[in-house]
């Protein structure tokens, strides 16, 4: 059984699989459409959970928030199901299957036996649909790659079940019901507003306050925890900022393309300015990336490195405040 | 970035053929998409925390060897987990993964707790029980 599905590649895993299932469902919708309604754009430090032996940074919101809320602020209804028994998890996406419905899948990557090997790590929020089956082989569209791939039931499974921080449980999911009409305008404002005021809040762990609280502690690494901590803390922190279209950079160009298209469908040319302006911030958050790498080659005066980057951090949050600020007062 | 400035290094996904999208701006500033076959700073760095997961596998190694661990170190640092991520693979609490990570202890587990290990580890008990850290 195979389902009549077109594989598009996209960015980052979650706004493809929710543009890839949208457009199977007749709703034409870009990757940066569903990123900028979703509120894709997020960012969080909190120090005391570690991640990989490492403080917690994220880019983004928890899995699946970005699909959720583009859905619900499109008017479109998906369903979510987890499982706790393997077999059923199967014979629901099989039903799914063959009742035409690709069906989007939570991930663990550490068993994706079409990654690379360096890529395999215990990261358990990536996203991918399964389109079909032939024999006892999946039929997989994962967003991040250029083609179709495939699974076996027995690979499929282990995926679906991986286990640790953010088990994806088997978790399934589809469009339910999709609306006549959508109200494009509405949506997008939603989506603008929520990201502004995500990235403005008044918590020193979300938004610009959080990467001026995380530039303060970039600063006393080097003292507090040693060179080779230190320098394994800003690995993570670049690995989770550019790894496969997330993150620092990416994010802000998808944020840019986003502003572009909605510029046209709201005819508001200060969002066309803002998206200039996004992507040169984009540039400075990949400036920050080649000079962090600059630590692993460079020995001598590490203080001085480790200051150079707070402080580019810190220009990026104030920045990126005036930026939310001005794209706040600006729908 | 502008289009033609889309990194294109060698990395260890050019090394599988395999490419990722970006997102950039072309001659008249309209966004559009190209591929990337890798970027050095992103290389570096996922360099860094593979050396970092090595030199940790060598420790677990030195580690059962002079009798000071058991085998459960080795294979947990082998497949990159932690001790939340192990603990819950193989369904028990942290604080007694982390007890049986001692040899004395390790030494009297029964079959069923054994055999729970060499799954989450994708081996054989035989395997998990005769590693000595060659």
């Amino acid at each position: 059984m195979e389902t009549n599905f077109t594989h598009h590649q996209s960015a980052h895993c979650e706004n493809g699989v929710a543009s890839n299932l949208l457009k199977f469902n007749g709703i034409n919708i870009s990757e940066p459409m569903i990123f900028g309604i979703g509120s894709g754009l997020f960012f969080f430090y909190f120090p005391l959970l570690k991640v990989n032996q490492a403080p917690a940074i994220s880019y983004r919101p928890m899995p699946g928030f970005i699909f959720n809320k583009a859905a619900k602020r499109l008017g479109i209804k998906v369903k979510r199901i987890k499982f706790s028994s393997p077999e059923k998890a199967q014979i629901a996406l099989e039903n799914n299957l063959k009742n035409n419905i690709p069906t989007g899948l939570q991930v663990g990557v550490y068993n994706l036996t079409y990654f690379p090997d360096e890529y395999r790590f215990h990261f358990n929020a990536h996203n991918l649909v399964v389109y079909g089956k032939k024999e006892n082989t999946f039929l997989i569209s994962d967003p991040v790659m250029e083609t179709v791939t495939t699974l076996t039931e027995e690979e499929l499974e282990k995926v679906r079940f991986a286990k640790g921080v953010l088990s994806p449980k088997g978790q399934m999911y589809y469009p339910e019901q999709i609306p006549t009409e959508i109200n494009w305008e509405k949506a997008i404002k939603k989506g603008i507003k929520n990201t502004c005021n995500d990235m403005l809040a008044p918590i020193p762990i979300v938004g610009v306050a959080a990467m001026r609280y995380l530039a303060k502690s970039i600063r006393k690494w080097p003292k507090t925890k040693g060179v080779k901590v230190a320098n394994h803390y800003l690995a993570q922190m670049i690995r989770m900022q550019e790894e496969i279209g997330t993150g620092g950079g990416g994010f802000r160009f998808i944020y840019g393309a986003f502003l572009q298209e909605a510029a046209v469908i709201l005819k508001n040319d200060k969002l066309k300015e803002l998206s200039i302006e996004i992507t040169k911030i984009g540039d400075l958050w990949r400036d920050f990336a080649v000079d962090a790498s600059r630590v692993y080659k460079n020995r001598s005066n590490l203080d001085d490195v480790y200051n150079t980057l707070a402080d580019q951090l810190l220009h990026i949050a104030d920045l990126e405040e005036k930026f939310f600020k001005k794209l706040k007062k600006a729908i | 970035m502008k289009k033609e400035e889309i990194p294109q290094d060698e990395s260890n996904l050019s090394k599988s053929n395999i490419k990722e999208l970006c997102y950039a701006t072309d001659e008249n500033g309209n966004y559009t998409t190209g591929l990337s076959s890798g970027w050095k700073p992103k290389t570096i760095a996922l360099e860094n925390s593979l050396n970092t997961i090595n030199e940790r596998i060598e420790e677990a190694i030195q580690a059962i060897k002079s009798g000071k661990a058991s085998p459960i170190i080795y294979y947990m640092e082998l497949h990159r987990m932690d001790w939340t991520t192990l603990a819950d693979y193989v369904g028990m609490w942290k604080w007694s993964v982390k007890r049986h990570a001692k040899p004395t202890i390790f030494n009297r587990l029964n079959q069923k707790k054994l055999q729970k290990y060499a799954d989450a580890f994708q081996i054989s008990v035989d395997e998990l029980i005769n590693y000595k850290g060659a």
